[in-house]
């Protein structure tokens, strides 16, 4: 609906001094606190910082809206003459879902199960009167094809439940545009999503913002994404403003230590060495939950001491694997070897003394640790239940573990809700090392951490495995962590294997297509990233269908 | 087949499977009886053979899964045996069917709770959503409060404040609710206004909160806050947005609630001294006279089984994730 | 931006650190921020616990003992008059609470026994036992509760034990489910396949890692289930099928001498004695839910938070 006066290049959106309240602990505490804001017409802006920053609530504040818990408590918010603060909701709401759209982070849940896809996507133009029933609905169609969405003339007659992820954020992008907003905010749009569904997505997302020249806010935690979609970031960090630049600038020559602390996790990387003998091997394992197969022939051999970093999608059987290991998924066919000797299969058959070998960490600290337990306890069980230790003895041993993860011992009485998120997972790696494992397997560790807080995490791993010589072996499905810290590398696909082998060669071309696909598909940190991938699968697409 | 329809036979399955073992449990409280019941429902002057006489009329000396199948056949057909009372210890059986003794008092029971659901769904309902659209205004509160309130008084104490105000202090309604087949349409509606005004009382506050509850669950959905920030208005997210996917929790609701007016309407019939089956049974409880208690039982469990089906199939129809199945 | 971000420790991550307090004085913190309706709640289940315990102190009179004249009026002597065959009504009152409660306790106690505990077994154990017990649950529940209690009453005959085991079987059922249902969500946590892969035994498991994370529910729920159960006893005594005279019982006090509210408009006194032990129910009931609902809010508010 941008007026025809309106040019390329007018203010569009100018926040001043934005200070919002939310309201926790039974009371309420600033959480943006007084930034500034300002976005000229069909510019798009990258807001990014970790969680708790404040982005989404800044995001949606720019709509002059603030969810139940919280409220905008002082500075304008001005679109195009407006002030949004002082504006009563009948009147915002004119503004919502015509001028101004919103994209929220996981699409399966912000469609109404209830009504079909094509008519959720109109709704708000027909609402308007922007335009008749018939025209929103042709030109929605036209959307679907823009958005590369597959048989874009039935897709919108689906209901939200009958398509996948990637295709629904995609048309909830066609919602957005339908009534040809002035702007859109991004949620996390592709948070939720695989990597290689993410490139699609993004691709369709930035197509259309610059066709109809929108401006945008692109709220993410991801730098390497935001660098695809800005022309300038702002960080955040605690509801304030760190710094913001051009993203080339920003990319190039961060100023603010926290803004290059961001960065640094893609610059660990540890050299990689071959291991000698292998401590444990799985070996043609087959396994499935009920009638579902989940495993198909899987082969991986872990040497001893080193990494072993399992990659792969969600649904690519990388977790069921580590299941499988730990003895709580028993395998239908093949075996899993520890120090050449078979492991039963199911865990009530291994010994004591099998089960403190292998250790496990978990991806969410928090729901890892019984919270009604202190740090005591959560360390000092292993110690009791395997080693025997008793009183002062479990108590000492208990210190020193925390000492190893870098804390002390007045963290003996924590309970775990009472830990910072990187705290938590100290706690967990120590509780894996009380038991005294020979390996330990980490299943996403470091995903559910914000970036500056991983770094230290994975510093700390390297370290222990220097100093114990403890053999890991590392799920993730971020590549970035797997340079920081493995030796080799397992690709899986779909409950199989595609590939195992050391570091260097994994990530060096030639690749199977499956990990070609994967490791294109990651986001780097160049603002050109996506545009030459683009092109490159462009090519080779043109060279297949020649062939 | 359609998802839907193999959803619906499986819980129509399942409610038959309900039916079946209730109605074993029903059927055995004729079994766990004490061997010396025969003297004490023929008094204690009895001789051997009128006992005897008793006991085989009963099929006691056939085993019991036969007398399950009869007894389960006869109940099919309209036969729920006959009454224990009004047998004499000289042989004389002056006992009445026992489906004479309940068939016109389930008409009142069921015009009772008819009348009380008539008020009570509707306002419930009402106060539950806008409960639930003003939730923590003024409103809310003193609406949560005397619900909460409301809920904690025993049946009988709602029943009797009201025949004390409305019956004894300012008779505007009779206090006994005592009607036959000669009482008019009109007399029986204001005879039951009471009857019917405490029971909507004591299910409106459950009803209301579990409405608002359900709402409240239903609002916090991403969905709903898309729909508010497309610029929807209030009275559109609940129409278009938040009630085509809220029947299934209101019909369990209500369904739920029903049960607390099935056993409502037992105390507030001996309250209101209203001849329906909840007075019926109470009696039938205290001189133990097993196949009424055994009639009305089932009764009142099939009709709660019936009502939790049919919300449960409510609920099912209107998934849309069953509807359009991928 | 400080330099306290460029040298990082674990140490000083941000964390919300609460500090360490001893179990009562965690408790008078939660008193103190306790709205006035569960400060009214907990006031009112004291005073009736006192009464119910020293019962036999405070009473005037002896439970069943009778006077020349039944229907009294209100006197010194007899401070709420007497009954219909001359007992004093303010002595049973006292009583009443004694019987009811004490009743309603010991019922509600072995609900949570019978279900609670059969509930942890099933969730642990799953596979078969889960099965049965779930599907008899949901068979048991087919039937509404008070209709099911009046059937078996009227095949055991209304003892004070047979009354107790029937109601506390019922509604063992209702603790099954919800215990089944907030256990099933801790037995997923990680920490519970932690405790498992470490190799603990079941025993351990239900009692250390799953009972102290289901505790709140659990104890709201005993509120609830304790209104229920003195409703239920209340509503059976009343129906004259619960406790038997000579017994005192407030839910058959109220049918005893229900007629006199008939004589409102001439003696207004008299029409309130069978309210007052069907106000003393109300009043215990509102009491415990509102202590309940404060409860729950608050337990609920602490779960938001993470």
């Amino acid at each position: 609906m941008s007026s025809d006066t309106a040019k390329k290049g007018d203010i569009l959106l100018e926040m001043r001094d934005v200070r919002i309240d939310g309201f926790s602990d039974e009371r309420w505490h600033e959480i943006v606190k007084g930034v500034n804001l300002t976005l000229r017409r069909g510019e798009v802006m990258g807001l990014i910082g970790e969680s708790g920053a404040g982005k989404s609530t800044l995001g949606l504040a720019a709509m002059g809206y603030a969810r139940p818990g919280c409220k905008i408590t002082g500075g304008s918010i001005m679109f195009d003459g407006m002030d949004l603060v002082a504006t009563r909701e009948a009147e915002k709401r004119k503004l919502w879902g015509t001028r101004i759209a919103y994209v929220a982070q996981s699409a399966a849940a912000a469609f109404n199960p209830a009504h079909r896809l094509i008519d959720q996507t109109v709704e708000a133009t027909v609402r308007a009167q922007l335009r008749s029933d018939k025209e929103a609905r042709s030109d929605a169609r036209v959307l679907y094809k823009d958005l590369q969405l597959p048989n874009p003339d039935t897709i919108g007659d689906r209901y939200p439940h009958q398509v996948s992820g990637g295709q629904l954020q995609r048309v909830m992008t066609a919602m957005a545009m339908s009534p040809r907003p002035d702007l859109i905010i991004f949620d996390e749009p592709t948070t939720a999503l695989d990597v290689t569904t993410q490139v699609e997505v993004l691709a369709a997302m930035r197509e259309i913002v610059e066709t109809f020249h929108v401006a945008a806010i692109y709220i993410t935690h991801d730098l390497a994404v935001v660098a695809q979609m800005a022309d300038f970031i702002k960080v955040l960090r605690f509801g304030e403003e760190v710094e913001q630049a051009d993203t080339r600038t920003m990319l190039e020559a961060p100023k603010m230590p926290y803004t290059k602390s961001l960065w640094s996790v893609r610059e660990l990387e540890k050299p990689e060495d071959k291991g000698k003998d292998i401590i444990m091997e799985i070996k043609g394992v087959d396994a499935a939950y009920g009638d579902l197969k989940v495993l198909d022939n899987v082969n991986i051999k872990i040497p001893r001491g080193r990494t072993v970093a399992v990659v792969g999608e969600s649904g690519s059987g990388k977790s069921t694997t580590a299941r499988v290991m730990t003895g709580l998924l028993p395998p239908l066919k093949g075996e899993v070897l520890f120090n050449g000797e078979p492991l039963p299969g199911a865990l009530k058959e291994r010994s004591r003394d099998q089960l403190h070998r292998i250790q496990m960490i978990y991806q969410m600290a928090d729901t890892a640790m019984n919270p009604r337990q202190t740090v005591e306890e959560i360390i000092g069980r292993p110690l009791e239940f395997y080693l025997g230790l008793k009183g002062r003895e479990r108590e000492n041993r208990v210190i020193e573990l925390l000492k190893m993860i870098e804390l002390d011992e007045s963290f003996m009485d924590r309970l775990p809700s009472e830990l910072s998120g990187g705290q938590k997972q100290r706690i967990c790696i120590a509780r894996a090392l009380a038991a005294d494992p020979d390996i330990i397997i980490c299943d996403e560790i470091t995903s559910a951490l914000d970036q500056i807080v991983q770094e230290d995490i994975l510093k700390l791993l390297l370290r222990l495995q220097r100093d114990l010589g403890i053999t890991y072996m590392f799920i993730t499905h971020d590549i970035a962590t797997v340079k920081a810290i493995s030796d080799e590398i397992v690709v899986m696909f779909q409950g199989k294997v595609v590939e195992q082998g050391l570091k260097s060669e994994i990530l060096s071309p030639p690749h199977p297509d499956y990990t070609e696909l994967l490791l294109s598909s990651v986001p780097e940190m160049d603002p050109d990233w996506l545009t030459h991938l683009l092109e490159e699968r462009q090519k080779t697409e043109g060279q297949t269908a020649a062939e | 087949m359609h998802p839907i329809v193999s959803t619906i036979l499986q819980r129509l399955g399942l409610g038959l499977f309900t039916l079946f073992i209730v109605s074993v449990i029903i059927f055995s409280s004729l079994e766990m009886l004490p061997g010396d019941f025969g003297e004490s429902v023929l008094g204690q002057a009895a001789t051997e053979e009128t006992v005897t006489a008793f006991r085989k009329e009963l099929g006691l000396d056939k085993p019991a899964y036969l007398r399950y199948f009869e007894w389960v056949g006869s109940v099919m057909t309209g036969d729920l045996g006959t009454s224990f009372s009004g047998r004499a210890a000289s042989g004389v059986d002056r006992s009445r069917p026992v489906v004479d003794l309940v068939a016109p008092r389930l008409w009142n029971t069921l015009f009772l709770a008819g009348m009380t659901a008539l008020i009570a769904v509707p306002l419930a309902l009402f106060l539950g959503i806008t409960s639930a659209l003003y939730r923590n205004s003024l409103y809310d509160r003193t609406v949560n409060v005397t619900t909460l309130t409301t809920i904690s008084f025993p049946e009988f104490f709602v029943a009797y404040l009201l025949i004390l105000f409305l019956a004894s202090l300012w008779p505007v309604f009779p206090s006994l609710a005592t009607v036959d087949d000669t009482t008019s349409f009109g007399q029986r509606v204001l005879k039951t206004a009471l009857p019917a005004l405490t029971l909507t009382l004591v299910i409106v506050a459950h009803m209301m909160r579990m409405t608002r509850a359900a709402i409240i669950n239903l609002l916090a959905s991403p969905y709903i806050e898309m729909a508010l920030l497309k610029g929807s208005s209030r009275s559109e997210i609940i129409i278009k947005h938040a009630l085509p996917n809220a029947w299934a929790p209101i019909a369990t609701v209500i369904a739920f609630n029903l049960a607390y007016l099935v056993v409502g309407v037992v105390v507030v019939e001996v309250v209101f001294v209203y001849p329906g089956i909840g007075q019926l049974m109470v009696d039938a409880v205290t001189t133990r006279d097993i196949p009424v208690v055994q009639a009305c039982a089932l009764i009142f469990a099939g009709t709660y089984i019936i009502l939790n089906l049919v919300a449960d199939i409510i609920g099912t129809v209107t998934n849309p994730r069953l509807l359009h199945p991928r | 931006m400080n330099n306290a971000d460029e040298s990082y420790s674990p140490l000083n991550e941000s964390a919300t650190r609460i500090t360490r307090r001893t179990r009562a004085q965690k408790i008078w913190l939660g008193l103190k921020k306790a709205p006035l309706s569960a400060w009214f709640g907990l006031i009112v289940i004291i005073a009736y616990l006192l009464v119910a315990l020293f019962a036999q102190l405070l009473a005037p009179y002896g439970e069943a003992q009778i006077f020349p004249e039944p229907y009294a009026q209100w006197s010194a002597e007899h401070i709420f008059g007497t009954d219909q065959i001359g007992r004093d009504v303010y002595t049973r009152l006292i009583y009443g609470a004694q019987n009811t409660i004490g009743i309603a306790l010991v019922t509600t106690f072995l609900s949570f026994l019978i279900g609670g505990g059969l509930a942890l077994a099933a969730t642990i154990t799953r596979g078969w036992t889960d099965q049965i017990l779930s599907r008899t649950v949901d068979a048991l529940m087919a039937i509404p509760s008070l209709i099911f209690a009046l059937m078996l009453l009227s095949m055991f005959g209304s003892s004070i034990t047979s009354l107790i085991i029937i109601i506390a079987v019922l509604d063992s059922t209702r603790v099954f489910r919800l215990t089944r249902s907030v256990a099933i969500n801790v037995v997923v946590m990680d920490y519970v396949e932690a405790a498992r892969l470490r190799g603990e035994g079941i025993g351990w498991i239900m009692r250390k890692e799953i009972l102290p994370n289901i505790m709140p529910p659990l104890v709201a729920e005993f509120g609830l289930r304790f209104c229920f159960v003195f409703l239920t006893v209340a509503a059976l005594s009343f129906l004259g099928v619960g406790i038997q005279p000579p017994a005192a019982d407030w839910g058959s006090m109220v049918r005893e001498n229900a007629s006199l509210i008939q004589f409102a408009r001439y003696d207004i006194k008299a029409a309130i004695t069978p309210l007052l032990p069907a106000a003393a129910i109300a009043l215990l009931t509102v009491a415990v839910n509102f202590v309940v609902d404060w409860f729950l809010h608050k337990t609920s508010g602490l779960r938001d938070e993470f």
